[in-house]
């Protein structure tokens, strides 16, 4: 037909190729060093953790993950011996620091809380999205635009400068420190996120499905629940987790909002300290068990990330 | 008789299909479903910046609630606006955000440019070098304190290795002239990869057949860059740079957990003031003042962005 190839005129040389792929893969490496640090420095001993140089190669140790999930006194030999024998790895090993148990530390119940409210506000959040997005799409809302603005808009306000006024508002209403309070606050924060990811999932779906059902006898609302709702899981599932990574992540409100019962992981990790300053390996155990889900969560989304970072804005 | 008639014609006349719904009109479900929305945002972000708008007004302190509230009018916002400590507040700000959006913008944008090359493997990288910016800034910004602690931190002792200073010498977080940059740094090792992601999608929305007619043209592959990838990538760069600015004008995470605005004030950007004058001196008053200053100058950095940014996708 004509002289044109197979090939595209404009596709990088083989030797383009190498030099770009050098390059990315040689900034991919160093960019997850900090992260492999984490992992490696969650299974050295308090020792190793703080040799120089820095050990790359070490004994692996789970001292960290004991120390992490436990509180310890200071003991003396003498008393340590007249104990029966260790119950466990953890107990030996404290031991052998002139250590014993004394009992649970407030990582699993800040974990927990962490969980709670993640969960709990994304549920919030996806559920009133997914109302207020498939409402924006399908209907004529008077000042939708405005409506959308405004709704965007409440996520750019600075943290802290929310903080304080909810900080009294809790205080007088009793949500203080408490689970309910912040799934409240983070459905509010996630609600903007969840509308805008989820109208432009909504507006993909054609309107004949919903036609075609009512047409059969639907009502809108059977519409919307029969072949709306299936049709975007795929988009619930996407702004879920994102939802669910932004309130699992989240530092500031946590920080200034909760101080006890219902802290968060965040704001927990970073006071973990043993004798003489920060147990580093329990940090880095701590962080890497706080890690890892959002680790599984990032590649099963990688095809939507985009979307999610720009609310939307940006489809591919 | 006559209301046969009528049915008849009711039947046959076609309704919009809208009205045919049993049960909740359109209008009614439309506002069921986004009204609670609304009734949240409403409750959990306007109201409580009403209350703080009122509260910038009198002396109020979150620590002592008994105590009388004495309306001071405008005195906090000038008393503000005075203040020598906001203004560098202001500055280091401005300084951070600068850096971190042009170091992101540059080494993102490369990034982009070079996996656009479609090296084999290049999915793969990508996702590699994407998870950073999933992370937690708090959980992994604390960690960078062990990286930069001196001698036994991994950053200190690479950077002494490579450079030859004594590996003790190397403070990043207690030294004046290097906090901002150590700072600096973990934010862009984090977020480079969103605006990395941001330019990729812009690369790829150049239609093909441009850089076709270029290369007919003879168009070098410097002014191709120029003249095509660069302008046309623009609008997501710009996209880019605007959520970046705004989320760091607003840095609190990083900056709490690294240096805590130290050594001394040097790191203290505006939400560090702010959590210092609000939860720990109490001024509850004085920092709500700060506060609206502050929502109104990201919201009025924001619309004229926006402006400039629609102005770019236009041409």
């Amino acid at each position: 037909m004509s002289l044109t190839t197979a090939h595209s005129v404009v596709a990088p040389s083989s030797n383009a190729k190498l030099i770009a792929g050098t390059i990315i893969i040689a900034y991919a490496l160093i960019s997850i060093v900090p992260l492999l640090w984490i992992f490696a420095t969650s299974f050295k001993t308090p020792p190793d953790s703080i040799a120089y140089p820095p050990k790359i190669v070490f004994q692996p140790s789970i001292e960290g993950y004991c120390n992490l999930f436990t509180t310890r006194t200071r003991q003396t030999p003498e008393y340590i011996n007249s104990l029966g024998p260790a119950t466990g790895f953890c107990d030996e090993t404290v031991r052998k620091r002139n250590m014993v148990i004394a009992g649970p530390s407030n990582f699993l119940p800040r974990f927990v809380n962490s969980l709670i409210i993640a969960f709990g506000s994304t549920f919030c959040a996806v559920f009133l999205g997914t109302l207020s997005a498939y409402g924006f799409s399908r209907f004529k809302v008077p000042l939708a635009d405005d409506l959308l603005f405004f709704i965007l808009s409440t996520r750019f306000m600075p943290p802290i400068a929310v903080a304080i006024p909810i900080y009294l508002m809790y205080r007088e209403l009793g949500l203080s420190d408490t689970a309910l309070g912040m799934i409240l606050l983070y459905t509010a924060v996630n609600v903007s996120l969840a509308v805008w990811l989820l109208k432009g999932f909504i507006d993909e779906i054609p309107r004949e499905y919903e036609e075609a059902a009512m047409i059969d006898g639907y009502t809108r609302l059977q519409a919307f629940w029969r072949t709306v709702l299936p049709q975007a899981t795929t988009g619930i599932a996407a702004t879920a987790i994102f939802c669910l990574i932004f309130a699992w992540n989240e530092y500031a409100f946590a920080a200034l909002l909760t101080s006890g019962t219902a802290q968060t992981a965040p704001p927990f990790i970073p006071t973990i300290i043993g004798e003489g300053g920060q147990d580093w390996p329990a940090v880095a155990a701590g962080t890497t068990i706080f890690l890892v889900p959002i680790l599984v969560f990032t590649i099963l989304l990688r095809k939507q990330l985009l979307r999610g970072i720009t609310f939307g804005a940006v489809r591919k | 008789m006559l209301n046969r008639t009528a049915d008849n014609v009711a039947r046959a006349t076609p309704e919009p299909l809208a009205k045919k719904i049993r049960g909740i009109s359109d209008k009614g479900l439309a506002w069921l479903f986004i009204s609670p929305t609304i009734l949240l945002l409403l409750a959990i972000n306007i109201f409580p910046l009403f209350w703080a708008i009122y509260l910038s007004f009198t002396n109020y302190r979150a620590n002592r609630p008994n105590e009388v509230v004495k309306n001071l009018g405008l005195s906090n916002y000038q008393r503000i606006l005075g203040d020598q400590d906001i203004w560098i507040a202001m500055q280091t700000t401005a300084h951070f955000v600068f850096w971190t959006i042009l170091l992101q913008t540059v080494i993102g944008f490369t990034l982009a440019w070079l996996i656009d090359r479609k090296f084999r493997g290049h999915a793969f990288w990508t996702t590699i070098i994407l998870v950073p910016m999933m992370l937690s800034p708090a959980v992994v910004g604390n960690f960078w304190r062990f990286l930069y602690e001196p001698q036994i931190g991994l950053f200190s002792y690479v950077v002494s290795f490579v450079t030859g200073i004594p590996p003790t010498n190397v403070q990043m977080l207690s030294n004046v002239e290097l906090a901002p940059w150590a700072i600096i740094i973990v934010d862009t090792w984090m977020w480079t990869p969103y605006v990395m992601l941001i330019c990729l999608a812009g690369l790829r929305s150049i239609p093909e057949y441009i850089y076709e007619a270029a290369e007919v043209d003879r168009a070098s592959n410097w002014r191709q860059f120029w003249s095509i990838t660069l302008p046309m990538a623009l609008p997501f760069i710009m996209l880019a740079v605007l959520f970046r600015g705004i989320e760091n004008f607003k840095m609190f995470d990083m900056v709490n957990l690294l240096t805590g605005g130290g050594p001394g004030s040097t790191t203290e950007v505006a939400s560090i003031t702010l959590k210092r004058q609000a939860f720990e001196s109490w001024r509850t008053g004085y920092s709500s003042a700060f506060a609206i200053i502050l929502f109104v100058a990201v919201f009025g950095l924001a619309n004229i962005y926006v402006k400039a940014l629609n102005k770019v996708k236009q041409r």
